[in-house]
Formats: structure tokens, sequence, C-alpha cells
């Protein structure tokens, strides 16, 4: 397999670090999360449950980190989703990891720095085409308390 | 508190299944999804757009069976285990007004700085036994024996 789909430009961008965005974690996008999921654990709608367990706030469920703090008009924040490569106009979400450090709680106010990690090649059944994992980290302060590893493919 | 369906890391052993947690989609839940992640792409509620694209119809958002397996864990490990790692591939498409059967099976567990681990395969599955959403999971349990919270 050759890597002609990987320019220097591409390789050039791996490790590079976008311009930080503040994730804004509320109760109401917690509630709509775990509402959307189909989860009913209590823990995520009733604070006195989340004191019960520990929390000193209603925990955010699983994958969920908050949304990005935008003004009208603002870009997507990290690397673009597609278009990395001029011959690679479409794009599928290949695969998502979370890791957690720590509970993400309701009035986070999380830092959010994308990096690209990785760009393969792949031939399959679309084509030829690029994974590019792409990994953004959660700071609440000096404390890094979620992870996430994202895989976008372009083809 | 005393949890009676707490999962102790005693009572976990490589090859044991977790309970299954299936879910079905409708409609509905994929606009509730697309709210709540501000997803709007828009072959997950918009049926003319998808098959314009060549989709049979609707499709699952990614994202929200990643939160599935998400749920599948928590609803598993709670109220004293917690997760910290899960993650997916999205191998397959899915549909609303199908079951998905989110599974997960214990590969290992061990101990590490005095946290006691296990490790899952997660996955997805739609009713032809097709596995849409492969992934894999590390998860804290309590001890029956020492420890309260993890």
């Amino acid at each position: 397999m050759t890597d002609e789909l990987i320019t220097k430009e591409l390789r050039a961008m791996i490790g590079d670090e976008w311009p930080p965005v503040i994730y804004e974690v509320d109760r109401t996008g917690i509630r709509m999360w775990a509402q959307a999921v189909g989860i009913d654990d209590l823990v995520y709608y009733d604070e006195e449950t989340a004191q019960d367990q520990g929390f000193d706030r209603l925990p955010a469920p699983p994958g969920f980190v908050g949304f990005p703090r935008t003004r009208p008009g603002d870009p997507d924040p990290g690397p673009p989703i597609r278009g990395l490569h001029p011959d690679l106009k479409r794009s599928l979400n290949g695969g998502t990891e979370f890791e957690y450090r720590s509970p993400v709680l309701a009035g986070d106010e999380l830092v959010a720095t994308t990096r690209i990690v990785d760009i393969k090649q792949r031939s399959g059944s679309i084509g030829r085409m690029l994974l590019i994992t792409r990994e953004t980290s959660y700071r609440r302060g000096d404390e890094e308390v979620a992870l996430m590893r994202a895989t976008v493919i372009n083809y | 508190m005393t949890p009676e369906r707490q999962v102790y890391i005693e009572d976990v052993t490589p090859g044991d299944e977790i309970p299954e947690l299936v879910k079905n989609c409708s409609p509905r839940q994929l606009v509730m999804w697309a709210a709540a992640s501000r997803d709007f792409y828009e072959i997950h509620y918009d049926v003319e757009y998808a098959r314009e694209l060549g989709l049979p119809g609707l499709v699952v958002h990614g994202a929200l069976k990643n939160a599935f397996l998400g749920h599948l864990l928590q609803a598993w490990v709670a109220p004293l285990g917690r997760i910290t790692r899960y993650g997916c591939s999205y191998r397959g498409m899915d549909y609303p007004g199908e079951d998905l059967r989110c599974r997960g099976k214990i590969t290992e567990v061990t101990t590490h700085n005095a946290e006691h681990v296990a490790e899952l395969d997660i996955w997805i599955e739609n009713p032809r036994g097709e596995i849409t959403t492969p992934g894999s999971a590390v998860v804290v349990l309590p001890s029956r024996t020492k420890g309260t919270r993890t």
C-alpha cells in the first residue's frame, strides 16, 4: 500500500494544536443528553441524588463534555472534518473513544484543545480513504478531566 | 447508601457477559439526540435527504451509539463503579425501528494502582446478528472487602 494521499502538508499537521475552545457543561445540557439517550438514572437529573452519590453537582453522562462556546459565524472548533485532502470531499465518523480521569460536572468550563495525532491511508469498498485521528484534551484548571479520541474517515 | 444492585469486583470473571441493554430508536429520539448533541446532519432526521444520498432511510447517529454503550456500562457499574475508558468504531449503519442489542463481555480482571479494574469488549448488534459497532472499555469496580467509593 502506498501513502500517496498523505501529502507533506498533511503529515506536517500531525501534532499541531488547534486554538483552545471553552466547553460549557450545564445542568440543562446534562438532562437533555441523558433524556435523549434514554438514561433514567436520577443522578443525572436530581441534585440531591447526585450529592448522595458524592458529586457536588450533577455529573455528566458518559460521552458528554459540554458544548463549545461559540459566536455566530464561528467555525467548528478543531481541525476541519473534511477537505484536508482536496480529492476527498466526503466524510464518515469512524469511531469515538473517551478516557476519564475525573468526573465532568455541571458548571464546569472545560478548556478543550485538539490535535491530529495520526493519519493513515486505507483502501476499502468506498475507495481510497484517510483515517484521521484527533485527540481532544478537556482541562478544568490544571487538571485534565477527559480525553476524546475521534477518527474521521475522509474518502 | 446500600446499593443492592451494585456489582463488585468479586462478582466478575473473564468471559462473563454483563446485562444487555436493548435500544430501539424512534425518529423522535434521533431528533432529541440531534438537539442534545448538536449534530444536525440531515441524514438523521430528513428521510428524503437520506434517500437522495442513496441511504435506505434515516440513520442512527454514530455518537448516539457510543452514548448507548456508555449507558450500558454506566448502568452496570453504578453507583459505586466508574468508567475510565470506553470507545467504539462505527463499522455498519443502524436504523430507527430496529432493536439494537448493546452488549459487553469481561475480558480481563486486574488490580492496578490499588484499584480493581475490569476490561471489556463491548458492542452493538443489529437484528441480523451483525456487529455494527464494536468497542472496548475499562471500568473500576468497588471491592466487597475494602474501600467503599472507587
